[in-house]
Parts: structure tokens; C-alpha cells; sequence
């Protein structure tokens, strides 16, 4: 079983710290730098899709009914999507909440 | 016996390069180490080595095109001075952090302002802390032969990092002198080819350089610092290969006549030939003084600093840079610490001189060696002299 990246030591690193696993980055929890989580209203939502163009971390995707949501796994809470939603589909909600 | 010809040493450097049988060069022009690349490109161009050349328009860009080339596993080489390897500074982190054996050849030269083209070891200072193997030349034929070296220590499996090799701009780079160069068959026996073990390759996708954050960031640099040290033992196993091979020997601290001496004079680069010649007239006067070359900058050799010096009751350490409001010369003050912890050290007298380009003759080593040894007497309330300036 391989280590957690973050119970590697140093002895562990490849040479020049070379990541060898392509789409590795997609094991990478983003989530946890959020303070903020976009709450997306499908009363309100008319699924033009803006979010998923503008969500710089790529993490914006569309449910079964065609509605637009973000993977909190990935979700930064940078609040673009919010702004970006014209129709005011989404509010960013502190974390805590 | 290999015959000697008289080269310019810029010219020899880069003909190193090409004995070395380099793939890829990439290059910016400034004085004093154009003519190495200068002298490069026209091989190239004349069909004689068959190596990419890239022209590119800064150093910036020399050392990443450097890095991006060496990635793929081509053996790498450039060369610099001054404010070239000062553009190329955040870059040769990236060089030695992600283990690419580029090797570089630079004409060392003082940093602007005022403006300088002449030499000293301002720049080398500066890029102390990136990580690079350094050695320091003191003539054509070290120059030469460390170029040759560095290909073989760069690129060892046990290594991988980059390598620089330091050669006093003007003093060196601009002088002709004699220099015996190995048959080719020679050097390609002493170099191996090179093969890096995780080259970028489309069909196998590698990430180098990637984000680390904070629960990976130590370990990154554990480990490069542990990588560092351990080329020592390469470096001197290279040394004592190329010495057995060509006759010439290399180590990390040479010593002229400082056998039973009580006072030492410690230079870098080419300035130890003058100074030998000073310390030879002052021993015919009778004075016991003897000399010490640092070649081996990083990794640092504190094993051999302290054997070195063992016996000694006074050290003079002559800098060609100067430390702002710091402790003065850096390499004095990296050999202070080092023998700090020692119960019997010699005392240690920092001068500093020769910057951009001012001349030190022997009789001027004479003079610092004497005020050394007046100082280790009297003391002095400065961290450094700086020897020579007008007051
Ligand atoms: S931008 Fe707003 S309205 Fe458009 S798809 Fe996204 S949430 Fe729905
Ligand atoms: S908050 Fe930022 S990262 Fe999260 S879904 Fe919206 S745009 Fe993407």
C-alpha cells in the first residue's frame, strides 16, 4: 500500500521531487482551502451554465436533471460562480453555517 | 604526454564542451564569457558538433530553455557572467531542486551599479544558496578539466544536479595560456552517457516542478540538501578518476607549502597563482607562511577546511566579494562558522580586495599577509579591511 502524500518522507521523494502518476493532482483535496461554499438554488437556476465556464478550479459539473453544482471536493469557495450567475442562482454561505 | 597549445581560455572551455560532446547549448552573450559561447556557436555551425544551439534573448531564458532540455535528457550546457547568471538566478533553483545536470561555465565578473564589466566573485556569492555544485578554477587547464569533470559528477546517477564551473572573467577568460586537451576517445571513456532515469517522454508523462505544499515542502528540501553533501564523495571519486586518467589532481582544499606554517593565506580562483608567488618570495625571506585553495565551494568542504588548517595560529581569508553590512567576505565568514565549534582553531583574519577587476600583485599579498599577521596581533575593531581602497 502506498503512502499518504502526506506521511511521505523524504527518503520517499523521486528524483528532483518528479511526480511520476499522471492526474495525481486529482487526488489533491482543494476543498479543505474553502470558507465560503457556493449553495446553488434550482428554483432560480435556468442552467445557462456560466458557472461551469467561469469556475477556474474546473469543478462545476451538471446533475442527471441538468442542473449545475460544485464538487466540493475540489470547490475552493473563491465565490466566481456566484458572481458570474446572473440570474442570482447562487450564494456563497459561510462554512461554519 | 598530451602536447600543450596556446588557447585563449574561453576558446579551451568551450572546446571542453564540445569534447564533452554536449547535445544542447543555449546561450545569451555578455562580457566577460561571450567568447565561450561565441567560439560554440561557430562549432556548431561549422558542422563540428552535432548540438542544438539556442539563441534565446536573456539569461532568463538560457536557463530554462537549459532546464527544459537537459529534462529530456540531453546533455546541457551553457555558460555566464555577472548580471547574466543574476537574470538567471530564480531559475537555477528550479534546475538544481528538480536534479537536472546542467553544467555552466562562469566568467565571474562584479555586479552593476556602478557598471563593471571586470572581474570578481560578486556574482558567484549571489548564487550561493541555489543549490549547484560550484568548484573554482585557477588557470586554462582547471578550467578544462572541470568543465570535463562536472559532465561526469553532473550527471552520476548517485547526483543529478546541476554544476558550475568558476573562472575569473578577464584574468581567466581573456588570457591565453597553454593547455593540454585528452584525445576524444579519452573523454569519452572518462564521461559515460548520459541517461537521466525520468526524462519528459510523451509516451510515459512525468510532472516535474510540481506544487508541493506545506506537509511536502521540507521533505523536498531535505532531501536536496542531504543530495548535495553526498556529491562530495563523487566529486572527489571523479577527481582522483580524472588524476589517475590525465595526470592532473584536483581536491576540495589544496595547500602550497603550508606544511608546519603558523600563518595561512586562504584565496579562490585565480588569484592563487599570484599569491604563490608572494608566499615563495616570503618563505625565501624566511617567513613560515603558506597558502590555501578553495576549490570545492558547494558542496562545502568542512571535513577538509579543518584538517587544513590544523596547526595553524593564523588564517587570513581573502574575499573578491563583499557582504553589505554583513560579516564582510562570505567565504570568511562561511569558514569562520565552519571551525567555530573547533577547540583548537587558528584566528581568523577577513581582507577584502580585487573587486571588479582591482589588481592584487604579489607584492600586495605580501602586504595583506603582513597586516594579517599585525592584526592577529592588535586586533581589530572591523569585521573586514577592505585592502587597497583609498581613504
Ligand atoms: S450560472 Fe447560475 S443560472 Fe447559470 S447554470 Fe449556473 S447556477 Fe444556473
Ligand atoms: S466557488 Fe469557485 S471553485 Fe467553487 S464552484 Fe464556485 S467558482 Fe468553482
Amino acid at each position: 500500500m502506498t503512502k499518504r502524500d502526506d506521511q511521505l518522507t523524504w527518503k520517499d521523494l523521486r528524483i528532483g521531487s518528479i511526480v511520476a502518476e499522471p492526474g495525481s493532482a486529482s487526488q489533491y483535496q482543494t476543498g479543505t482551502w474553502r470558507s465560503q461554499r457556493p449553495l446553488f438554488d434550482s428554483s432560480k437556476c435556468i442552467k445557462c451554465g456560466m458557472c461551469y465556464i467561469f469556475c477556474p478550479e474546473g469543478c462545476v459539473e451538471q446533475n442527471t436533471e441538468g442542473y449545475f453544482e460544485a464538487n466540493l471536493f475540489y470547490c475552493k469557495g473563491c465565490g466566481i460562480c456566484a458572481r458570474e450567475c446572473w440570474p442570482r442562482a447562487i450564494t456563497m454561505v459561510e462554512e461554519e453555517e | 604526454m598530451v602536447k600543450k597549445v596556446g588557447i585563449e581560455v574561453s576558446v579551451a572551455v568551450a572546446d571542453a564542451a564540445k569534447l564533452a560532446n554536449v547535445d544542447v547549448i543555449a546561450a545569451y552573450p555578455i562580457t566577460p564569457q561571450t567568447h565561450i559561447v561565441e567560439h560554440l556557436a561557430q562549432i556548431v555551425a561549422d558542422g563540428e558538433l552535432d548540438a542544438a544551439y539556442i539563441p534565446v534573448e536573456s539569461e532568463h531564458s538560457v536557463m530554462s530553455a537549459c532546464c527544459g532540455a537537459s529534462a529530456t535528457g540531453a546533455r546541457t550546457f551553457t555558460a555566464t557572467a555577472g548580471q547574466g547568471l543574476e537574470l538567471m538566478h530564480e531559475v537555477m533553483y528550479v534546475a538544481s531542486a528538480m536534479q537536472l545536470p546542467i553544467v555552466m561555465a562562469v566568467a565571474n565578473r562584479a555586479l552593476s551599479a556602478p557598471l563593471s564589466v571586470w572581474g570578481d566573485h560578486s556574482d558567484a556569492m549571489a548564487v550561493r544558496d541555489t543549490g549547484w555544485i560550484q568548484i573554482f578554477v585557477e588557470n586554462g587547464q582547471e578550467a578544462v578539466d572541470n568543465v570535463l569533470c562536472a559532465f561526469r559528477i553532473a550527471e552520476d546517477q548517485r547526483v543529478l544536479l546541476p554544476v558550475m564551473i568558476h573562472l575569473d572573467g578577464f584574468y581567466l577568460s581573456h588570457v591565453i595560456e597553454p593547455v593540454g586537451f585528452p584525445e576524444q576517445s579519452e573523454v569519452d571513456q572518462f564521461i559515460p552517457p548520459y541517461q537521466y532515469p525520468l526524462p519528459l517522454n510523451p509516451d510515459k508523462p512525468v510532472t516535474m516542478g510540481a506544487f508541493a505544499p506545506p506537509f511536502i515542502y521540507s521533505e523536498a528540501k531535505k532531501v536536496q540538501d542531504v543530495n548535495l553533501r553526498a556529491s562530495k564523495e563523487v566529486i572527489m571519486e571523479c577527481w582522483k578518476e580524472f588524476g589517475n586518467r590525465f595526470k592532473r589532481h584536483y581536491s576540495p582544499v589544496e595547500s602550497y607549502r603550508s606544511e608546519g606554517t603558523k600563518v595561512l593565506l586562504l584565496t579562490m580562483g585565480s588569484f592563487g597563482e599570484t599569491a604563490m608567488t608572494a608566499i615563495d618570495k616570503m618563505r625565501g625571506e624566511g617567513k613560515k607562511v603558506g597558502l590555501l585553495k578553495l576549490r570545492l565551494w558547494r558542496p562545502f568542504p568542512f571535513a577538509e577546511i579543518r584538517q587544513a588548517v590544523k596547526g595553524a595560529e593564523v588564517l587570513i581569508v581573502l574575499d573578491r566579494s563583499l557582504s553589505y553590512g554583513g560579516p564582510g567576505g562570505p567565504v570568511c565568514s562561511e569558514i569562520r562558522s565552519a571551525l567555530y565549534q573547533q577547540e583548537k582553531k587558528p584566528q581568523v583574519i577577513s581582507f577584502i580586495g580585487g573587486l571588479g577587476g582591482r589588481d592584487i600583485t604579489p607584492a600586495g599579498f605580501e602586504e595583506i599577509i603582513t597586516r594579517g599577521i599585525e592584526i592577529s596581533q592588535t586586533g581589530s575593531d572591523q569585521e573586514f579591511e577592505l585592502f587597497g581602497v583609498r581613504e
